[in-house]
């Protein structure tokens, strides 16, 4: 599949609160921790070599599980193969709960149901919708009933 | 560089519901040629099929960090996807009527992370507001963080960040996705502790963008874009 390498290495270069370096394994057998530069930025996760500047890799957090394995051990597991796991051992455990919640909350499907909730208690609360005074009421990614949208279905006069 | 390209395309294809999908022309990046695609758009990620009822997507498009423009082209109602980048490649497509071509310039306009971000930033903001009104004390609602589509091996602690405040119902969410947030209710009364300011040294300070203390401001500049864009596209017809 391809996708935009440059500008994706470009993105991993932006600023970012998470960045620390941390003892990462791969998900295939035989993997072993390798200390690597984790920097979370939007909803990717970057890994570099120490001291390089380019990123190895980078891992996409949608449609992922995030899991403590022990105090100072997560992992990262994708839904369509759970059991290929991505482990991280950090320096302490509040290191650990930290990058836990960050990479929770690092997706946009995470975002879209905060969105949700949020748009539907205000509504709930003020008998107002809150975006409807700028105007994105309708924009599809603020759909609270969004479940019902076929995949196959041409959107694109919407 | 390597990218988890299976659960990326499984993302692309999941039942999770795209945000916009439709059929656009592409132009290749060598043959200058343009091919009908079937897109899906998601989150801020741009996929490409060949056909619609494709199992798997050609390629994808990381919208973070884009601008879209409309393009001179001998191709009608064509638009470009375009990086600050290095040597970043422009996206070439075209829609094949001008309402759909309106439509995907401002859904791809907006599709970035942190446009969705501030807004929910703006929302959590105004609820607290509302909440505050109508006083404090008693629990204050917050999503289920289970419903993500992530679970925790253990059940989650109500003492968050080893602090001696316990907070009921708060898991580990306080539905900032800012890093630096404390996370978990403060004990008094069930208020969280005020949003700190947005990441140092944020790209928002950009050119590309205005200051963004005020979203009202940042959502017209957004709005703008598309204005601007609209108008273009009317006076060249």
């Amino acid at each position: 599949m391809r996708f935009n390498e440059k500008e994706l290495v470009c993105l991993s270069r932006q600023p970012s609160e998470m960045a620390a370096e941390l003892g990462m394994r791969g998900p295939k057998k035989g993997d072993v921790v390798k200390r690597r530069l984790v920097k979370l930025v939007v909803n990717f996760l970057f890994y570099f070599r120490i001291d390089e500047e380019e990123p190895i890799g980078a891992l996409l957090l949608e449609q992922c599980r995030v899991e403590r394995e022990d105090s100072q051990t997560f992992s990262i597991a994708f839904l369509d193969e759970a059991e290929r796991k991505y482990l991280f051992e950090c320096d302490s455990e509040e290191q650990c709960k930290e990058w836990t919640d960050s990479i929770i909350k690092a997706s946009y499907e995470f975002m879209r149901r905060n969105l949700i909730f949020y748009r539907t208690e205000i509504h709930r609360l003020t008998g107002k919708d809150p975006l409807e005074q700028y105007g994105i009421s309708d924009e599809t990614r603020f759909q609270v009933n969004s479940g019902s949208q076929l995949m196959a279905r041409d959107t694109s006069s919407l | 560089m390597k990218l988890n390209e299976r659960s990326v395309a499984h993302y692309a294809t999941c039942d999770s519901p795209p945000d916009k999908t439709g059929f656009l022309f592409k132009k290749g990046e060598r043959n200058t040629a343009y091919h009908r695609r079937w897109f899906v758009l998601k989150g801020n990620m741009l996929f490409y099929f060949e056909e619609r009822d494709s199992r798997e997507p050609i390629g994808v498009i990381v919208l973070e960090g884009c601008t879209v423009e409309l393009c001179e082209s001998v191709e009608e109602f064509a638009f470009a996807i375009k990086f600050d980048c290095a040597k970043a490649r422009v996206y070439k497509l075209a829609a094949e009527n001008q309402a759909a071509m309106e439509s995907w310039v401002k859904a791809l306009s907006r599709a970035s992370f942190d446009y969705m971000r501030l807004v929910v930033k703006e929302l959590e903001r105004q609820l607290e507001e509302i909440q505050d009104a109508a006083g404090a004390g008693g629990q204050q609602a917050r999503p289920n963080s289970r419903e993500n589509g992530v679970a925790w091996s253990k059940p989650p602690s109500a003492t968050a960040n080893g602090s001696a405040e316990a907070a009921p119902s708060c898991v580990t969410w306080d539905g900032c996705t800012d890093a630096g947030t404390v996370s978990g209710c403060a004990g008094d009364g069930g208020r969280a502790p005020p949003v700190p300011p947005r990441r140092l040294g944020a790209s928002l300070e950009s050119p590309v963008s205005p200051d963004t203390a005020c979203f009202s401001k940042l959502h017209d500049w957004y709005g703008r874009e598309v204005e601007e864009l609209r108008v273009q596209w009317l006076q060249s017809q």
